[in-house]
């Protein structure tokens, strides 16, 4: 049901995962200022290229599934983005985003034609190719964003542009670029939509409610969701006049967030299982967990064990380290693995505790929800 | 373990958990530096309200939280003029010695007599659940060192003394 990998033997955090097309290569980034591509051969994975123009910690990954292209961001202020050559390796072209500040999050539009970068420097810049210089330009998303952009997400259109910040509040931005594409037609969000319009600004709650973690757009483009510092998930709807409904949980709080279906999102974070929620238009109801470990049941203890427990801890029993769940550290990237956000089999799940962890959602919602409706 | 304790550290725990969901944060004033925002206060969105959790009015704990640090202070029973003493050469001690423990702080918060420092790198590193049991697990046990320490000193005292007087 879960399918556990680790990826060069080493057990550093994974600070964010991407795929390829036909889900046969994944990049990702242990931690530190490399991004590495690593191949599927039956359940090994090979290390096909390391990416290291950063020389900060990379902070986002995409890979534009139809251009394969990747685009990666970094705590250095740039971002990069990476064409594959004839000979199979990849070779970065620099962005001029601008900032000066750190870039968090990265992510393709839906038609691959541009990007967004949300920045520590209070900004978003929307980037896209400009073919007469031959190279990547920017422009800046700056009011009324008060504090670091932690999330970023699209809109279907390929024009609006979900962002969530520290400063307690979830907005969405026209991004559309006059100079690359038609005028978009209007939607629920609104009709005018010049680059940077505010279309429609959400507070976590009024009396603030903590950063925001992260942002989906539904696949229709109406609805979008965000989780934040306060362990709730909040949904909003704009064909119901912007109305936001909020499920307060009692896990810890989420860092990442997606939908799966129409009416279905998954969460995760800090509690280190990944949760199903589905929302009926008025009320989100849990929908079940991922993750259905038991604790293991210690079986003998080893005279070997009690020796590296009481060299590692000096302790003797060793039995309460492991935590129950399959990710042993905080969730902090959620991607699709078989599917989209219209209809989702396999998501993939990477975090701190340095593994990624493929779920397989049909046989887990068959097996432990029968009826339940996604 | 006493009546009181056992809430008390339970308290703790609960209130640790919740605080140290850390993330990696780069500074939003600074180019290119990655600091503790609860240690530079830069800016103020970024750091969440303090608890107090409290025993009694000389044991108690502050915990201080922001998006990618949480600090730790704890104030130690000290009864008696011996209690602070000990207390105050045996955290010093530790403090002295503060890279080796990782996760010390050089100088506690005013107020109080011991503070960690626990970053987003820690909980990277470390098992998040294994720093909460380890700042339990100090709490504990810094109070049993010291009263024993003060029996042994005491008891020192008291082995001198008769020693002494056995003179007259």
């Amino acid at each position: 049901m879960a399918e556990r990998h680790t990826f060069g033997g080493s057990l550093t955090s994974i600070t964010c995962h991407a795929w390829n097309k036909d889900r046969t290569q994944i990049a990702l980034s242990p931690n530190n200022n490399e991004i590495h591509i690593y191949k599927r051969e039956g359940n090994d994975w090979k290390l096909t290229d390391v990416l290291n123009q950063h020389d900060l910690r990379v902070m986002g990954i995409d890979w534009g599934k139809n251009t394969n292209r990747i685009v990666t961001c970094a705590a250095d202020r740039n971002a990069y983005v990476w064409t594959q050559g004839d000979d199979g390796k990849w070779k970065p072209t620099l962005v001029l985003l601008r900032i000066n500040r750190a870039a968090t999050c990265v992510s393709w539009s839906p038609l691959e034609n541009k990007f967004a970068v949300g920045s520590g420097a209070r900004l978003i810049s929307v980037c896209y190719f400009e073919s007469e210089n031959d190279w990547w330009v920017s422009k800046h998303i700056k009011k009324p964003i008060r504090s670091t952009i932690t999330c970023l997400d699209w809109h279907p259109n390929n024009c609006l542009l979900a962002a969530g910040s520290t400063d307690y509040k979830v907005r969405v931005f026209s991004a559309y670029v006059k100079d690359i594409e038609d005028q978009p037609q209007p939607t629920p969000w609104g009709s005018r939509m010049p680059l940077g319009n505010l279309m429609a600004e959400f507070k976590n709650t009024n009396a603030g409610g903590g950063w925001i973690h992260a942002v989906s757009f539904s696949a229709d483009g109406n609805r979008v969701c965000w989780v934040g510092h306060d362990s709730a998930i909040n949904i909003a709807d704009a064909t119901n006049g912007n109305n936001v409904v909020r499920l307060k949980t009692e896990f810890l709080p989420f860092l990442t967030c997606d939908w799966i279906s129409i009416n279905s999102l998954v969460v995760a974070g800090h509690t280190c299982v990944p949760l199903i929620y589905t929302f009926d238009g008025s009320k989100i109801a849990q929908g079940g967990k991922l993750d259905q470990s038991q604790k293991k049941t210690a079986g003998g203890i080893s005279a070997r064990q009690i020796f590296t427990s009481l060299d590692r801890n000096a302790r003797t029993e060793s039995s309460d380290t492991i935590l129950e769940s399959i990710h042993q550290n905080a969730i902090t990237c959620v991607r699709h693995y078989d599917g989209d956000k219209t209809s989702c089999k396999k998501i993939s799940t990477s975090g701190i505790d340095g593994q990624m962890i493929i779920w397989d959602l049909t046989s887990a919602l068959n097996n432990k929800m029968q009826g339940l409706k996604l | 373990m006493s009546a009181t304790l056992k809430p008390y550290l339970t308290a703790v725990r609960h209130t640790l958990t919740a605080a140290m969901c850390l993330t990696n944060f780069s500074s939003q004033v600074v180019e290119r530096h990655n600091k503790p925002e609860i240690e530079v206060r830069s800016s103020k969105e970024l750091i969440l309200t303090p608890v107090v959790i409290s025993r009694n009015e000389r044991e108690r704990v502050l915990i201080e939280t922001s998006v990618n640090s949480v600090r730790i202070s704890i104030a130690v029973k000290q009864a008696d003029e011996i209690e602070k003493i000990l207390c105050h050469k045996f955290t010093r001690f530790m403090m002295r010695r503060a890279e080796n423990f990782v996760i010390l702080r050089r100088k506690p918060i005013e107020g109080y007599d011991i503070s960690f420092l626990i970053t987003n790198f820690h909980t990277e590193q470390m098992y998040k659940h294994k720093l909460v049991d380890f700042v339990i697990n100090f709490m504990e046990e810094i109070d049993k060192e010291i009263s024993e320490m003060k029996l042994a000193v005491n008891a020192r005292a008291r082995i001198c003394s008769e020693e002494f007087l056995k003179r007259f």
